[in-house]
This record gives C-alpha cells, structure tokens and sequence, in this order.
C-alpha cells in the first residue's frame, strides 16, 4: 500500500480502551434502552471489550448457487425485495411465458404444413389500441410501489441521528466516526490465501475464529449500531467508487468532490457484506465492504477501544478526565481486537 | 448535388446501359477507393467479422478467467500484450483492459459495421429502388475512418494506461479514473478510436438520412419504405444527435487529460457526473442505434417466412420513431446509484418505463404478423423467431432495472450484464446472424446449408443461454460487474456461464463451416431464393446484384405492399 492506514497498536489499544471503561460504567444510565436488547449479547462479550462477530453463513452474504435477492435485514430492503419478488418476477414470467406461448401455438398451428394458405390480416385497430393500454396499464400498476419505494429511499436522517463518513480509495474503504471522537478506520481486504498479496500487512482470511468469507472480509470493519437509523455521507478521495451492501439494500456511489448521503438502518445484528460496484482501477475487485451491526452497548464498547473514541452525545471532557482503568481487563480486551493483528504475521494454512 | 448526380449516370452512359458486363474497377481500386455500396458493405461486414473474433476472444479470455476464484490466468495475458514480468496491480489491470475492449469492440466495431455499414449499406438503396447511396466517397471515408479508429484501439493495449498496459477504464471512461486515474497514452488512443469511429458514423448516418429522403424510387412513399429502411432512418437520426455529445465529452476528456482543463474535475470546479450525463446522453440512444436496425431485419424475415405483410406496418414504424424520441430522456437511469436527487431519480424510473410501450407493440406486432401466416422454419425465420424470444427476456429485466429504487441492489451487478447481453449478445447478434442468413446468399450469390445453419441457431441458442442466464442469480445474489475475481458462493453459476461459452463458441465453427461450405459446395443463388413471401425490391435483381443496379428506376405501383 502506498497510503499509510490507522493502524492501533496494542498499547494504545489497550490505553484507550482503559480510559473510556469507567466513563462508560458512568453513563451507562444513557444507554437504558438499548442495554435491554444488548442484554442476551452482553454475557458473551464484556461491555468494555470488543471481539468482531462471527457472521453467520447465509447471512449478509451470498449463498452458493443462490438464485435470487440475498435476504433482507432492512425495512427498505424488505419493500424492495418484496416489490422484486411479488411484483416485478411475476409480471415478467408471465409476460414472457405468454410470448413463448403465442410462438409455439404459432409453430404448431401457422406452419407450412398445418395452413398451407396464409390469411392476408395486417390491421386491427382494436387489438393494436388493446396491446398498447395493457402495458401501459401493467407499468402503471408497477409505478405506483416502485415510485413509493424511491420516496421512501430518500428520507432524510431524523435530527441526532449518528453520522459515519464513508471514504472510497484506490482500493480500499475508511469510515470515519465524527459523532464518536472523530476517529478513522482503515478497512483493507483480506490477503487470499494462496494468490499474490492483495494488501501489505494485512492477515490471510480465515487465520481468525470470525472471519467471513474469502474476497467479502475485511480487517477492520465499518461497525454501527442496529436498529437505529445511522446518516451515512459517503464520498472518494481519488477515483469514483461504490458503496453497496446487497442484503441491506444500500448502493451509493462515492464521488469524489461530493458527499452522498443516505440512511442505514440495519434491523438485526449481524456482519452484512458488500463490494465496491463502480470500476475504479486495479484493485477494484478487492475492497470489500463488511458492515458489522451491533446493539448499542456494544457499539460504545467498540467506539471505546479507538483511541479519542467518544460515546455520541457525551462531552469528550468527561472521558479525558477519568483516570487509567484497571489493566487486567483493558488488555484481557484489547487481546482480542482485531487491531492487534493488522501487525503480528498471517498464519499460513 | 449538381456534380453527383449527372457524373454518376455520365459513368452509365460510356459503357452502355444494356451492357452485360459490370465494369468492375481492378482490385485496388475497387476495394480501396471504393464508391459502390455493396462493396462497402461487404467490408463492413468482413471488418465487422473480424473485430467481432477479436472482441469475441477477449470474451473467453475473460470467461476462463471467472472459471473459478482466484486470478489463474491474467498474468499469462499480461505477457501476451507485452509486460514482462507484471506485478500483481498491471495484472489485475489487464482484466479493465479486457471488458474496455471487450465493450468498445463489440459496440463500435462489430455491431454498429455489421448492422448500420454492413446490412445499412447494402441493402437501403437496393429496398429503396436507388443505384448507389446519396454520397458514394463519404461512405469510402466513413469505412476507413472506423477501420482507423479500430487500429487505435488496438494501438492502445501496447502502451501504459495507469496501473498497466492498455485503457482499463471500461467502455463508459468514466472520468476521473480515466483522467487522473489513467496516466499513459492508453487511454488516448482510445479517446482517439472513439472519435473517428465517431466521425465515421456521422457521416454515415447524413449519408443515409440523405439517401433514404432524396433517393427513394418513384411511387416509394415514406410510409411504403420497408420497415428495414425506416428502422436505418431512425438510427441514422439518433447517431445525427447523439453522437456529437460524445464527440464533445470525450473531447473534454482530452483537454483534462492534456492541457489542463477541469470539467471534470472537483478541485477545479468541475464535476465527474457531468461526464456521466453527458456520457449517456449519447450511451442510451446508442443501445438503440444498435438494436433498431435489428428490428428491421426481423421485421423483413418475419414478414417474409409468414407470407403475410407486417402487421400494423404503421405502428411499427412509429414504434421505432418513439423508441428513438423518448431513448433521448432516460439516459439518467444508468446513473441511479450516482446520487440523484428524488425528483429526478422518479422521472427516470417512469419514462424509463414508457421505453416498454412501443417495444411491446413490436414484439406484438411481430407475434400478429406470424398469426395465420403459413410460416416456412428456413433458418433465418428461425434465428428470428429465437431474436423475439431472446429480447422479450432482455426486455423485462430492462423493465425491472428501470425502477430507480430496485436499481439500487442491482446497478453494476451481473443482474446488468445479464440484461445488455440479452437485448445486445442475444438480441442484437442474433438478429445479425437472422440477416446473414437471410441476404448471404443474395450477397454472394452461393447458397448456405440450411441444416448448418440450423445447427448453428440451436447450439448458439444453448450456449448463449447457458452464459447469460445464470448472471441474473450472479447478479440478484449481488456479484458486482467488472470483478476478475469472486467470492466461492459466486462459482457454481460462473462455472456453469463457461461452459456456455464454449457452447456457443462451438456454434461459431459450425458458421464458419458453413460459410466454406457455401463458397465452395453451395448451389448458386436465384434471384428470389426465400420464394413468393419476399417482396422487397432486392429481390427482383440477380443474386449477387449486378455492380449497378436500378439504372433504368423502378416504379412502385400503388397497391404495393410494403
């Protein structure tokens, strides 16, 4: 890589992740709501640590020799899918059902042999008025989800609502958090094994317990909070590129010289995988996109191990002025950050 | 005008109308300063054939590449453009040289000279009743323009285009990957290929316009043109207006890339989606222009296999004037992912849409004019029938592309690849090999075997079918486009589009074949071999045509059919 990439080291992992535990203990008031969801999660995960979610085959992702849409973890993408699958695949079988139907009743009955004498018919007003209203019918009757499911695209962000910042690269994605200290993450595709390196210093995939699929998993992902609606601004820094994420039925290009914005909900926690899907140069093919949901708890959680990491909505005041938490649990969870090992070598298989 | 006209028919009169012999110039200057229509014509074809081989290989290079995960082959075609030992980067960078070429070959320089050149040229004045085109040396020019602007695409696989050899930017050039993200000449010469095929094809379209408007027979009204004819007029019109814009968006590529402009530029005001509106501006009328002249050719095939005339000739030729008018207001919906605002992405998705109207009434029209026909399965009717099928199916994925807020889990994927090949690969190609088929013989004046050609239909159908099919699941599971490589979920279908390709290259053989078959065993052609459904006027002169033809006019009576 010829850019450099945010790449926290151990110590000060392990530092800020101490820093923000109390100041998380402290205002864990704030987070009554989400903690309830968060509870079931939380025994596995400590709440001051962070360990990436092992993402569930099938989910988030393609399945192998899948014939339709990946399923759905968004309100928008439910619509969606529903307007794909019972509206839209409907119509189309049947229309072109239909039209194979007319030619083999034509081969069968207007043959040669069959009517040796052809019918010299080549008007009818009321059959050509007839197939030009049913289509226009028919796409009016499409129009009105579709047109429906657009607007309902567009709706803005409600006031408050967390801000990521997207950031295409030749060839890789950073999120910046502006709401949580301003920090950046740097997500790099995973090397495959076998093949040339893709991206210097990062681990093969599959040398962690939760890493996804080859060519889909990253070394940091884009995490965010479920179920509540996130303002994504996405833009690039050299070339176009695409934000896309099938399964939650998001794809924003990122140009550079503009902020594209758009909301994210994600319904379900989850790792949801996504590509690049705007040709951007060499390495188009591998700048995946993993987008790791979590209950808010587990955000903070999370927000908490980057360093200057601020829970959204807090002062930053507060957490500057706390004292070093106690080391054994800050490294018991820094040790498990994936941060940890952009550094230590790939294990080969 | 005053020139053309009276030295054309002075050339008549030196060697005598009733003369047996054709007069043909020698070899170089026949084929070289070419004035005749249907030597043109045949060029564009055999050019149109060749580039197709060319555009149709790097296909396979691609499709063995998707064979399976991993990147297995690249690093081999690196070397055969020319690297010597590529690094990881210029060898991924040969796969965005492939799809540019790939794209821009098969667009230009294959269906656009087989269809507009090839077909066009030979056929308009001969189903019009005229000697030759408006302006015979613009036509050389046209030909040789596009042959030119061939060779500097070809030209720029050899030198360094960014990351690699060759201009890996896709057949859109966006900018700014193809400005800043494209150091080389690469993509010069490619710029430079898209302008004087460009240039090629302008002329070519005011020579047909010219044609079509001031040269028709005696009694050929506009509204008894073969619909061959008008769908070429329609074209001609949509090359006419859109192909200027290009000129100019590429145009300002250049001056980006050289002399320090910014159009497209942010950090100098300007704009990377200006060059996609004004990129599509062109893009969208120009998937029409290659596909309108295909509707002609199936509308002729059709009506003569069903020895019936076209149904609803009027609404036909309508139908294709509006899919012309409303191809120019829907360029925006190959740019729903670019962030529009809500607004315009909603005008796009409804009118968009509209597209489906006169579409449909052709196909319908097309299904009417079998109905009650007595229909003859010969091969081009056959290839025609498949066309209708084919496009139908690329038809209704256009229409669920069309939806701006379905787009969003489909733009850029195979979902897409799927659709174009289907109305294009599909479509458009097959309606090409419906009209060789149709006219080779009346070219050539060899007949072709029928049982090879339906041989050929039947495997092409399979193979195409396998390819392009299995990209719709590719793409509704979210496999993006561009891609050299995938994730192991996406192999079972990749695997499956391979073998497809080899399908279908099979039954490029048995064309081949066919056509040695046809030069060296083929009876000789009769003037009006497809029988008594054929009613145009290239039916009534020899097969091949005499090197003159029409020089004594026809005159179309009044109860012609069309």
């Amino acid at each position: 890589m010829i850019l450099g990439k945010t790449v926290l080291t151990l110590g000060e992992s392990a530092k800020a992740v101490g820093r923000h535990f109390v100041a998380a203990m402290a205002f864990s008031s704030s987070l009554a709501i989400t903690s309830a969801i968060a509870a079931p999660a939380a025994e596995a995960v400590p709440a001051a640590g962070y360990t990436p979610m092992k993402p569930t085959p099938g989910i988030g992702m393609p399945v192998e020799g899948g014939i339709g849409l990946q399923q759905q973890y968004s309100k928008l993408g439910e619509y969606g899918e529903w307007i794909h699958d019972g509206v839209l695949m409907p119509i189309i079988t049947v229309i072109t059902l239909f039209v194979l139907l007319l030619i083999i009743i034509i081969a069968v009955r207007y043959n040669r042999r069959a009517n040796p004498v052809a019918s010299k018919t080549s008007h009818n007003t009321i059959l050509e008025v007839v197939w030009t209203l049913v289509p226009v019918l028919i796409l009016i009757g499409i129009a009105v989800p579709s047109i429906d499911l657009i607007a309902k695209q567009y709706k803005p962000a409600p006031k408050g609502a967390l801000t990521i910042k997207v950031t295409g690269n030749q060839w890789f994605w950073t999120y910046g958090y502006p709401d949580n200290g301003d920090f950046e993450v740097v997500s790099n595709m995973l090397n495959l094994p076998g093949q040339p390196t893709i991206n210097n210093g990062v681990r093969e995939v599959g040398s962690k317990p939760w890493d996804g699929p080859s060519h889909l998993e990253v070394d940091n992902r884009m995490v965010v909070p479920v179920g509540e609606p996130i303002r994504l601004q996405i833009t690039a820094a050299d070339v176009i590129h695409s934000f896309a994420v099938p399964s939650l039925w998001f794809k924003l290009d990122a140009v550079p010289g503009r902020i594209n914005e758009k909301v994210l909900l994600v319904e379900k926690p989850g790792v949801y995988y996504g590509q690049c899907s705007e040709l951007c140069g060499a390495k188009h093919g591998y700048m995946p996109i993993a987008v790791e949901a979590l209950p808010r708890a587990q955000y903070d959680a999370w927000v908490l191990t980057h360093a200057g990491g601020v829970i959204d909505g807090q002062k930053p005041a507060a957490v500057a002025a706390s004292p070093a938490a106690p080391a054994a649990v800050a490294t018991e969870a820094a040790s498990e950050a994936p941060a940890a090992d952009a550094t230590a070598a790939a294990t080969a298989e | 005008m005053a020139t053309t006209v009276p030295e054309h028919f002075q050339g008549n009169v030196d060697h005598h109308a009733h003369t047996d012999h054709d007069h043909k110039p020698a070899f170089f200057a026949r084929w070289f300063m070419s004035t005749n229509h249907k030597d043109i014509g045949t060029m564009y074809l055999i050019f149109a054939i060749f580039a197709g081989i060319i555009g149709g290989a790097f296909s396979g290079m691609m499709r063995v590449e998707l064979a399976e995960p991993g990147i297995q082959y690249l690093d081999i075609f690196a070397r055969w453009f020319g690297a010597t030992n590529p690094d990881f980067n210029s060898t991924l960078h040969v796969w965005n040289v492939l799809i540019t070429a790939h794209g821009l070959i098969m667009v230009f320089f294959m269906v656009m000279p087989a269809m507009i050149g090839g077909f066009g040229n030979w056929f308009v004045p001969l189903m019009i009743g005229a000697p030759d085109m408006a302006f015979p040396r613009m036509n050389n020019i046209s030909f040789w323009l596009t042959v030119a602007g061939f060779i500097s695409l070809l030209c720029s696989a050899f030198v360094p285009g960014g990351t690699g050899l060759g201009a890996g930017t896709g057949w859109t050039v966006y900018a700014p990957l193809s400005t800043s993200g494209s150091p080389g000449p690469a993509v010069d010469f490619g710029i430079f290929a898209l302008h004087l095929a460009g240039a090629g094809s302008i002329m070519g379209a005011i020579n047909f316009i010219t044609t079509i408007f001031n040269m028709r027979a005696p009694g050929m009204t506009m509204h008894k043109m073969p619909l061959f004819v008008w769908s070429v007029l329609v074209t001609a019109f949509l090359l006419l207006l859109s192909l200027p814009v290009l000129a100019a968006a590429i145009t300002m590529l250049l001056t980006d890339r050289n002399f320090g402009t910014t159009f497209f530029d942010p950090s100098g005001g300007g704009d990377p989606v200006l060059y996609q509106h004004l990129f599509w501006f062109f893009g969208h009328p120009e998937v029409y222009i290659m596909i309108l002249p295909g509707f002609g050719i199936i509308s002729q095939i059709v009506s003569t296999f069903s020895k019936k005339p076209v149904f609803g000739y009027l609404g036909m030729a309508y139908a294709m004037v509006a899919i012309g008018v409303v191809g120019f207001i829907v360029w925006a919906h190959h740019m729903y992912a670019t962030g529009m605002s809500v607004n315009t992405k909603m005008y796009f998705t409804a009118a968009t849409m509209v597209i489906a109207v006169p579409t449909g009434i052709k196909i319908f029209s097309w299904i009417a004019t079998m109905w009650g026909g007595s229909v003859e399965f010969k091969s081009p009717m056959v290839w025609a029938i498949g066309f209708i099928f084919l496009f139908t199916v690329g038809g209704v994925t256009g229409v669920v592309l069309a939806n701006g807020g379905v787009d969003d889990v489909l733009h850029d994927t195979y979902y897409v690849v799927a659709h174009f090949h289907y109305v294009l690969s599909l479509g458009a190609v097959t309606a090409l090999f419906a009209g060789f088929y149709y006219w080779f013989p009346k070219m050539s004046g060899r007949m072709h075997s029928e049982f090879l050609a339906h041989v050929h239909f039947w495997i092409f159908f399979i193979g195409v079918n396998m390819i392009f099919f299995p990209m719709h699941f590719l793409g509704l599971q979210g496999m993006p486009r561009r891609y050299p490589d995938y994730a192991e979920a996406y192999q079972h279908w990749n695997h499956v589009a391979t073998i497809g390709y080899m399908v279908m290259a099979t039954s490029l053989v048995v064309w081949l074949i066919n056509m040695i078959y046809a030069y060296t065993a083929g009876r000789k052609a009769e003037d009006s071999y497809w029988g008594e459904g054929a009613t145009t006027l290239e039916w009534t002169l020899s097969s091949p045509p005499p090197y003159h033809q029409f020089e004594t006019l026809p005159v179309i009576e009044e109860a012609a059919h069309h």
